[in-house]
């Protein structure tokens, strides 16, 4: 019981032990400035994660999370720039950011529909939708950038650079996003059945839960989420290159995994997704402010915590 | 322990297993010489299955003794294997993505100089082999893209390759066509009469008659009946299978309801990849009536009953509910339409084995009318509705089911089957794997649906069970209807009735 408990909480105590490290080892950690920089700087890998979990809790992967980032984000650009002329920077950036959403939600649809009706493994179709939107980014950018428009920059700032109440407006994003999610997977039926398909999609079958669907869903919710995440990170590089969102995939896994979400399927939660993507971040924020370890270790030190994280999850099961 | 050390002769003195508190064999004594062949026969379930795993060590036997040439039977396949004994699966164990030179050549590949695989020599074997079994199959041929009954002759030439003494053949004539069962017939004479020594398992009584020296019956895991095949018939062998009393656990049966049918089908077939498909099955269902299904393993009675509820591609040439024409429903159609389906899998398809007792009652009828948001208190009430009706015992709503007894698994998946009220009910092996009492308790659980106005189909392994509880019985027989027997008022069919239509022996029954 307590080492159930443990396992659980594992996550939760992992931060902790890196908040007092870090408070330990920097002076400036504690300050809210740099915090908060943390924060903001995870919003956009967490609200990818939270997307995650719920393909992860389905028995379900995205590998094509980065790419899809770039790709929403360099059509988006090119449409925002395009639209600019006739409606202006406001309006432009709005239709921008609905396009966004939508380009995200079709990309998911593609995914899902792959898996769901092409029957084949998620892992292969992700990797190969990967693949396809990375090089349709580097295509379209000819190998360079697609910046956007100057008039389209200065309106958009606020999305990454602004603050309501103090609040930098990417972590109040990531936050709401997080709380709905934590809804969605536990109070909703829809979370349920995720669960339910994850766990054993044949008792899923034969319980009346229209399976495909519930699959099909969780793709489109990544796409939707990614569609999201661009919406911020586009007014801060203000141009989309074809190394854009790379890796961001392995990141937002690494996150659900060591967030307590089984890989397996069928447990997920997005409450850990969180720890997990916060727990990452302070990881390559300590290291870049003490100066005891290379920053360039950081990917070791998140492998090593990914592995610990999966051995806690493996005693939790054994229990 | 070295007195009769003959040569090819299997003995058992006394053999009992257990699975568990479950009892599948109890004191077998049985011999078998050499240059004989033993039939071995029974109900599913009766212990055949487990006597072979002895005999080829897979298994130790729980008490007795088991020796092989007068030397204890090896508790280990390989051991077996290397002391002459053979076992051929009655699933395959083949290696589809190896060539048929391969697989039957497994672990005992001819090398030539340095150590390499001689492939020419492993062809020609393979060959060989294939040839005694009267089969032109390409040894060079992938095994993936062959037909199953290619797969079974592969197995089989894999068993004779291995130059057993004693070959023991789980339902090797199961998926076999007419021709190839005859190949095999002559091939176990040659190898009987070259001094090995076979067993084998076969539902096909006529088979049975035509290859056996001797046959030995298997009922409740003790041996009723072991004689020349001489001095058998098949009604001799079909009536040492049967027996048992009918225990006084059922309930009463209501009197058959005359009401207009609720359910009827006509023509319906459902395709399968081993095996016979079901074909042009036909039946009408009446509220409150018990309908039972029998027929034996792989004669297709759950497949029949998938294709109905949408789980399995099927086609009908009329499904009418109510009297209403509509095409066969999806999965999830079937259950909004009062159609549930019991699975006989509880743990692959039943129940979220890690998931709590009150999200498993509420899982189905949660997705077919529960709001989009979850409702704990709903989900309590439901669990507290269940635990009382079917007599539930657990420790806490909030554990995980796997963690009960198999019978209050099975309580627990027929409370989330149920708890959507559906009109009609399928149960597909509702006590399988079920202690005494609480099959005591599900029969009363059926009676009382039907009692109720509900139209009830029963599946099940067990003839006594729905002798005790339908009131009229549908027979398959290689995914056909071979009779649906509709006893007179007041009378029950015997267990004979059923087992002869099942075995194919004819019409004892009311042929529909």
């Amino acid at each position: 019981m307590i080492k159930t408990t443990l396992g659980r909480a594992g996550p939760l105590l992992g931060l902790v032990l890196l908040f007092l490290a870090g408070s330990l080892l920097s002076p400036t950690f504690l300050s809210s400035e740099n915090l908060l920089n943390v924060l903001t700087r995870s919003a956009v890998i967490g609200i990818i994660a939270i997307g995650a979990t719920f393909v992860i809790t389905g028995k379900g992967l995205d590998l094509s999370v980065g790419a899809m980032a770039a790709l929403v984000a360099g059509l988006s650009v090119l449409a925002m720039n395009a639209m600019l002329p006739t409606l202006g920077p406001f309006l432009s950036l709005v239709a921008g950011l609905l396009l966004a959403l939508l380009f995200g939600g079709a990309a998911g649809f593609v995914n899902g529909g792959l898996v769901v009706w092409g029957k084949i493994d998620a892992f292969i179709v992700t990797l190969g939708t990967m693949g396809i939107m990375r090089s349709l980014i580097t295509w379209m950018s000819d190998g360079g950038s697609i910046s956007l428009d100057f008039a389209l920059r200065d309106v958009g700032r606020p999305l990454y650079y602004g603050t309501v109440l103090g609040v930098p407006v990417p972590v109040l994003i990531f936050a709401v996003l997080a709380i709905g999610g934590e809804i969605v997977m536990t109070r909703l039926r829809f979370g349920r059945h995720v669960t339910a398909i994850g766990s054993n999609a044949q008792v899923a079958r034969h319980s009346a839960i229209r399976v495909d669907r519930v699959r099909l869903a969780t793709y489109v919710l990544q796409g939707l989420c990614v569609g999201l995440a661009t919406l911020i990170y586009i007014p801060r590089l203000g141009a989309v290159t074809p190394s854009t969102g790379l890796l961001w995939e392995l990141e937002a896994i690494a996150a659900v995994i060591i967030g307590g979400t089984a890989l397996s399927g069928g447990y997920g939660r997005v409450w850990g997704t969180v720890v997990g993507v916060l727990i990452l971040g302070l990881v390559a924020n300590i290291l870049n402010l003490t100066s005891l370890v290379s920053p360039h270790l950081n990917g070791a030190f998140q492998g090593v915590i990914i592995v610990i994280a999966v051995l806690l999850q493996r005693r939790r099961s054994i229990d | 322990m070295q007195q009769n050390q003959q040569p090819g002769v299997l003995r058992l003195d006394g053999v009992a297993h257990a699975y568990g508190p479950n009892r599948v064999l109890n004191g077998i004594d049985l011999s078998v010489g050499t240059g004989e062949v033993l039939a071995l026969v029974g109900e599913n379930g009766a212990g055949k299955s487990t006597l072979m795993k002895i005999v080829a060590g897979y298994l130790a036997p729980g008490q007795g003794a088991a020796t092989w040439e007068g030397r204890p039977i090896p508790s280990d396949p390989q051991g077996a294997e290397a002391a002459g004994i053979v076992l051929v699966h009655q699933e395959f164990a083949l290696i589809p993505d190896l060539s048929v030179a391969e697989n039957i050549l497994l672990g005992h590949e001819p090398t030539g100089r340095l150590g390499l695989i001689d492939y020419a020599a492993m062809r020609e074997t393979a060959r060989n082999a294939l040839r005694l079994l009267k089969s032109d199959i390409d040894p060079r041929a992938g095994l993936a893209g062959l037909p199953v009954s290619s797969w079974q002759v592969v197995e089989l030439a894999k068993a004779f390759a291995a130059r057993p003494r004693l070959l023991l053949m789980d339902e090797p004539t199961a998926v076999l066509g007419a021709k190839e069962a005859d190949a095999l017939f002559a091939c176990i004479r040659d190898f009987v009469a070259g001094g090995g020594s076979v067993i084998f398992t076969s539902h096909r009584l006529d088979e049975v008659l035509a290859i056996s020296d001797r046959v030995a019956v298997l009922r409740d895991g003790e041996i009723t009946l072991d004689r020349p095949t001489d001095a058998l018939n098949e009604h001799d062998i079909a009536s040492a299978m049967i027996g048992r009393e009918m225990s006084d656990l059922f309930p009463p049966l209501s009197p058959l309801p005359t009401a207009a049918p609720i359910l009827s089908v006509e023509g319906l077939s459902v395709a399968r990849n081993f095996g016979s498909p079901v074909q042009d099955v036909g039946f009408d269902l009446a509220p409150g009536e018990i309908l039972g299904i029998a027929g034996l393993v792989g004669a297709g009675r759950t497949e029949l009953v998938e294709g109905l509820v949408g789980l399995r591609p099927a086609t009908a040439r009329r499904f009418a509910l109510k009297g209403v024409e509509r095409p066969l429903p999806d999965a999830v159609e079937a259950w909004q339409l009062g159609l549930a389906y019991l699975t006989e899998d509880r743990k692959a398809r039943g129940l979220l084995l890690g998931e709590n007792l009150q999200v498993n009652t509420a899982l189905t009828v949660g997705a077919l009318t529960g709001g989009t948001v979850l409702d704990p208190g709903a989900e309590a009430r439901l669990y507290e509705q269940a635990q009382g009706r079917y007599s539930i015992r657990a420790a806490s709503p909030r554990i995980a089911v796997g963690r009960l007894s198999g019978g209050n698994q099975q309580k627990v998946l027929i409370a989330k089957t149920l708890a959507s009220e559906p009109e009609i009910v399928i149960l597909d092996e509702p006590t399988r794997g079920v202690d005494i009492g609480a099959k005591g308790q599900i029969y009363q659980v059926i009676a009382d649906l039907a009692a109720q106005g509900k139209a009830v189909i029963v599946i099940s392994s067990e003839m006594s069970e729905l002798i005790g509880l339908a009131h009229r019985i549908l027979v398959l027989d290689r995914g056909r209807v071979a009779g649906i027997i509709a006893p007179p008022e007041g009378e029950r069919p015997t267990e004979r009735d059923i087992l002869d239509l099942a075995l194919g022996l004819g019409t004892q029954g009311t042929p529909l």
